[in-house]
């Protein structure tokens, strides 16, 4: 313990201010405004996306506030909590998919809600999000790093087990999310580049694989029109026609806030959920994406920058692999509305309208607060 | 293995900044993709996106003109458009065809005829987001039914729409013609730009004739519409260019005056201006009502029309090819006298029959025992047979064709009067060519009195006359008086290309003219009886038709011949003598004699042309007072 503080005080004291107001609080307020400022902006464009519609506005705006309060709340406990608490999470979290798998409700044929009496409903699945990563670095960083391979098969079961039930929800998009989440705890944790290259080449065998024993038609079909769009414009390849035209039609500069036509006059689908970006990039143009694209690089950053600089293992690998699920969402969702991925429900974070994932957005965010301000003392 | 276990610090830090570094060269790998897609969507392709945008919301509908109104000469309103609620629905935005047909039909009355119509269209090559229409005439229940289940039925569009309406219904259906939907074939040669919104074309008569200057020209807008086809806003819009107004030489008081005096016959009247050519009445009775066809006719209602014995849909007027009989006379006279075959004084004995070469064949006159001595004024005013048996036996087919023709007989001589048949005035040609056989002299003894191959149709008599009134000017026959607009006249009548009948003597005109004045005021003319108590003098010529031959000898009664086979008749004239103002042809079909039936219809005419309308707007009023 000493010779560990010992390292830990001289990389701190030298990057870090003495104690301020935020760290009693145990807020970020560099994440914290940047995190504001993309809500902020987001609202703007929901707002156009929307339809104009005030009501769309003032309940997202009541969804920030709420996730806000949880980041609030997660970021005043002790890191140590969440590595105590790990295997109990993960217990319940497994628990509640399989109950989703027996009991679960849904619509469009997918069964991801549980409704328990005496608690709002609520997707297992989205809790996975926070909870896979939190089991992921607490039983990676019980051991040596640079991880064994027996460790990192064990490791691999552990977030495969979670994964496979959603994707049978199906529910892919929250799949590669969770399931990206505990991978990222892996990769940081020091997987060997070997076995890295072995797993990519497996993935290169299963892919196939894959195609004709897992993917279901609809998935299939989703793969299909984003190599053809034109094969089936007012079917499948309509939305993904309807995104890019409404991307490339903004130009430069954009066509003004509320003045995207392709939004407007419902050209484009499901514009202030998924394909949100779509509509930024109408009204705002290149320059609204760039300035989008910057924001969130900054909160990248800055998430990582507390990753590197946390005090244990179990909170880097944890603030690392939060970070990177923040990223997946951003590149699966912009790369599947402006046509480089297969449409796969996520969506664009802390700007698309819809409740569950600005909560657990907000709660990582608030994990990454606690790693950084809940820090041991520092001693001479 | 137990937490707390030594680990080093140092190094898994110092791994983990590693990693940290490869995902931020991960992140920002990516980020550079997503920024170079969207470069390449929004600045390299910017160009081709912006169109395919545009043409996602702005459609190009085309806005049809409408129709020009048709007046009569009074400035009577005769054919004008009146708005109409129809169903119409535009493919491209149906969900479920099949489904959406059905729901219409339990909520409107659709015949079967309007959904295999529109069920066709539907097939046919046609613009995309073009409105077809399914049903037409919608009341004002249907109307609301439909707005109450708008929301299910998408694509499903109350579109009001100016339809052709004639006023006078069955009194102008022949004279004018109407509009009706276009078909296939017309689909084929129309201008598909022109015609883009229009779903009516003129079908017949004036409507067909002037079709182009009564159209107009198309106009454009371009409107935004949002993803479901909803028309949001017009961005830019050119106006159609409407149609030509147009004033007819038809006057609707004597239109009237001509249905009404063949009430409960079949024939027909045409009546003409000599001075113009206009065509002020042209009567083909029974008519029927053109509105029926405007939109559509049932089959039954069709059936019904189609079938009747008396043949509303056949226009007598213009395509009733009938045996000019005695009419013919007056012109024959002139050909005779002027042709030098018969001198003015001349005359021969009739015995009630004639004989070519003395013997033989004995062809009658309607008068038993005959005419005695006849010269040929007498021969026209009392319809003698014998003088022109002979006098056309001498003159010839080749003269008498000769002198024909120039009375338009044979031809189409009329402007812009559609479906107007030419008749036949038989030639030492024709003959060969149709029947491969050489003209003999009993043709000739049939052609004298209008009878064996000899058709003309009621405008060809009606024609003749007005040349015969005009002592052998020409004024072809046309509908057209007046076009409103800057279009001029002349610009859309066809010019006339018929020059003055000539003839060697012109006083030959005044022999033959009095010779129908004396059919008409003559104490032993024909036709004297109707023309009593006139304050004019007119000229006339009564005529019958054979409706089937009658052997040599054979004898008939009249009442025992059914009434479908007695004689057509037919009588033609003009008045005032000196100053003609009206020329009319009349057919009654299966009528008996002209001098009975047919000449008082055209007395009636007479007087109202020239008296009974209103001085002012009668056209004559002027010369009346001067006349006799």
């Amino acid at each position: 313990m000493m010779g560990r503080s010992g390292v830990v005080d001289a990389t701190s004291s030298r990057l870090h201010r003495p104690q301020s107001i935020w760290h009693s609080v145990h807020l970020d307020p560099v994440l914290l405004l940047l995190l504001l400022l993309l809500c902020a902006g987001g609202l703007f464009v929901l707002y156009s996306g929307a339809d104009a519609s005030v009501q769309a506005v003032k309940s997202q705006a009541i969804r920030f506030a709420v996730a806000l309060v949880a980041m609030v709340v997660f970021a005043q406990l002790d890191p140590s909590v969440y590595r105590r608490w790990a295997p109990w999470l993960y217990a319940a979290g497994l628990a509640g998919l399989v109950a989703v798998l027996l009991v679960g409700v849904g619509a469009k044929g997918a069964q991801r809600w549980l409704d328990l009496p005496g608690l709002p409903r609520f997707q297992p699945s989205e809790i996975m999000k926070l909870v896979v990563p939190i089991m992921a670095a607490w039983y990676m960083s019980r051991h040596y790093l640079p991880p064994k391979f027996r460790h990192v098969a064990v490791c691999l079961g552990l977030v495969l087990v979670p994964m496979a039930l959603i994707i049978n929800q199906p529910d892919l998009g929250t799949a590669l999310l969770v399931g990206g989440a505990g991978m990222f705890v892996v990769f940081f944790a020091g997987l060997s580049w070997r076995l890295i290259t072995g797993f990519v080449a497996l993935l290169g065998v299963a892919a196939p694989l894959m195609w004709f024993f897992v993917l279901r038609e609809y998935q299939k079909q989703r793969v299909l029109t984003l190599l053809d769009p034109q094969s089936d414009p007012l079917g499948a390849g309509w939305n993904i026609i309807q995104s890019t035209t409404a991307i490339g039609s903004g130009g430069l500069s954009g066509k003004g806030w509320l003045q995207g036509t392709q939004s407007h006059l419902e050209f484009l689908p499901e514009s202030h959920t998924d394909f949100i970006v779509a509509v930024l990039a109408e009204e705002f143009g290149f320059i609204g994406l760039l300035i989008l694209l910057a924001v969130y690089f900054l909160i990248i950053l800055r998430c990582l920058y507390i990753a590197v600089n946390a005090q244990d293992s179990f909170s880097r690998l944890l603030a690392g692999a939060l970070t990177m699920t923040f990223f997946v969402y951003i590149v699966v969702n912009i790369g599947m509305v402006s046509g480089l991925l297969p449409v796969v429900g996520v969506p664009l974070p802390l700007v698309s309208y819809g409740g569950t994932s600005i909560v657990t957005l907000m709660s990582a965010f608030g994990v990454l607060m606690a790693i950084h301000t809940h820090r041991r003392m520092i001693t001479a | 293995m137990a937490w707390g276990e030594f680990k080093d610090i140092a190094a898994e830090r110092r791994l983990f900044q590693r990693r940290a570094l490869v995902m931020l060269g991960l992140v920002v790998l990516l980020f550079f993709i997503l920024i170079g897609r969207f470069y390449q969507l929004q600045v390299i392709e910017h160009e081709t996106y912006t169109t395919i945008s545009d043409r996602n919301r702005v459609q190009v509908q085309s806005v049809p003109p409408t129709r020009g109104l048709i007046y009569d000469r009074n400035g009577v309103l005769i054919a004008e458009n009146r708005p109409v609620f129809s169903v119409t629905l535009v493919p491209e935005r149906v969900d479920d065809m099949g489904r959406t047909l059905a729901r219409l039909g339990e909520l409107l009355a659709i015949s079967a005829e309007d959904m295999e119509h529109f069920n066709r269209r539907l097939r046919e090559p046609r613009r995309p987001f073009q409105e077809l229409p399914l049903h037409y005439d919608l009341t004002e229940e249907e109307i609301a039914s439909l707005a109450v289940h708008r929301h299910e039925l998408p694509g499903v569009e109350v579109s009001a729409e100016l339809v052709r309406h004639y006023p006078f219904g069955e009194l102008n259906a022949h004279a004018l013609g109407y509009v009706g939907r276009i078909n296939r074939e017309e689909l084929q040669k129309i201008d598909p730009v022109n015609y883009a919104g229009t779903n009516y074309i003129g079908k017949s008569g004036v409507e067909r004739v002037y079709e182009d200057e009564l159209h107009g020209r198309v106009g454009y807008e371009h409107v935004e519409t949002n993803a479901r086809g909803r028309t949001l806003r017009v961005l830019e819009r050119e106006n159609p260019v409407p149609g030509e107004d147009l004033v007819l030489h038809l006057d609707m008081r004597l239109q009237k005056k001509a249905f009404e005096l063949l009430e409960g016959r079949r024939g027909a009247i045409v009546a003409i201006e000599p001075e113009t050519g206009g065509i002020i009445a042209l009567a083909s009775v029974p008519g029927f009502d053109a509105n029926l066809f405007v939109t559509g006719i049932g089959v039954e209602a069709y059936r019904e029309l189609s079938e009747s014995y008396d043949k509303p849909l056949f226009n007598r007027a213009l395509r009733g090819q009938y045996p000019p009989g005695s009419t013919i006379k007056p012109m024959l006279l002139l050909a005779g006298v002027d042709s030098g075959t018969f001198t003015r004084d001349y005359t021969i004995w009739d015995p009630g029959y004639f004989q070519l070469g003395g013997a033989g064949r004995r062809y009658r006159d309607w008068k038993r025992g005959g005419h005695g001595w006849v010269d040929g004024t007498k021969a026209v005013a009392q319809s003698c047979d014998i003088y022109f048996y002979e006098l056309g036996v001498e003159m010839g087919v080749d003269v008498m064709h000769e002198y024909l023709s120039d009375f338009g007989f044979g031809a189409v001589a009329a402007l812009d009067v559609g479906g107007a048949l030419p008749g036949l005035l038989p030639s030492r040609d024709w003959k060969r060519g149709a029947r491969n056989e050489p003209w003999y002299p009993g043709d000739s003894v049939n052609m004298s009195i209008g009878q064996g191959f000899f058709l003309a149709t009621p405008l060809q008599l009606a024609t003749a006359t007005a040349v015969m009134a005009n002592r052998g000017e020409w004024a072809q026959p046309r509908m057209l008086r007046d076009i409103a607009g800057d279009t001029e006249l002349t610009d859309v009548l066809q010019p006339e290309y018929l020059d003055k009948v000539s003839v060697r003597n012109p006083d030959n005109w005044k022999y033959a003219v009095d010779s129908m004045e004396k059919v008409m005021h003559g104490e032993r003319g024909t036709a004297r009886a109707a023309a009593v108590g006139a304050e004019y003098r007119m000229a006339g010529k009564t005529g019958t038709a054979q409706v089937f031959s009658l052997a040599e000898d054979e004898e008939y009664e009249e009442e025992e011949v059914r009434e479908r086979l007695r004689d057509h008749a037919l009588f033609i004239g003009f008045a005032p003598v000196d100053d003609p103002q009206i020329a009319v042809a009349v057919i009654v079909e299966n009528g008996g004699s002209g001098s009975g039936t047919a000449a008082p219809v055209a007395r009636a005419m007479f007087d109202a042309w020239l008296t009974d309308f209103s001085p002012e707007q009668s056209v004559i009023s002027q010369s009346r007072r001067t006349a006799p």
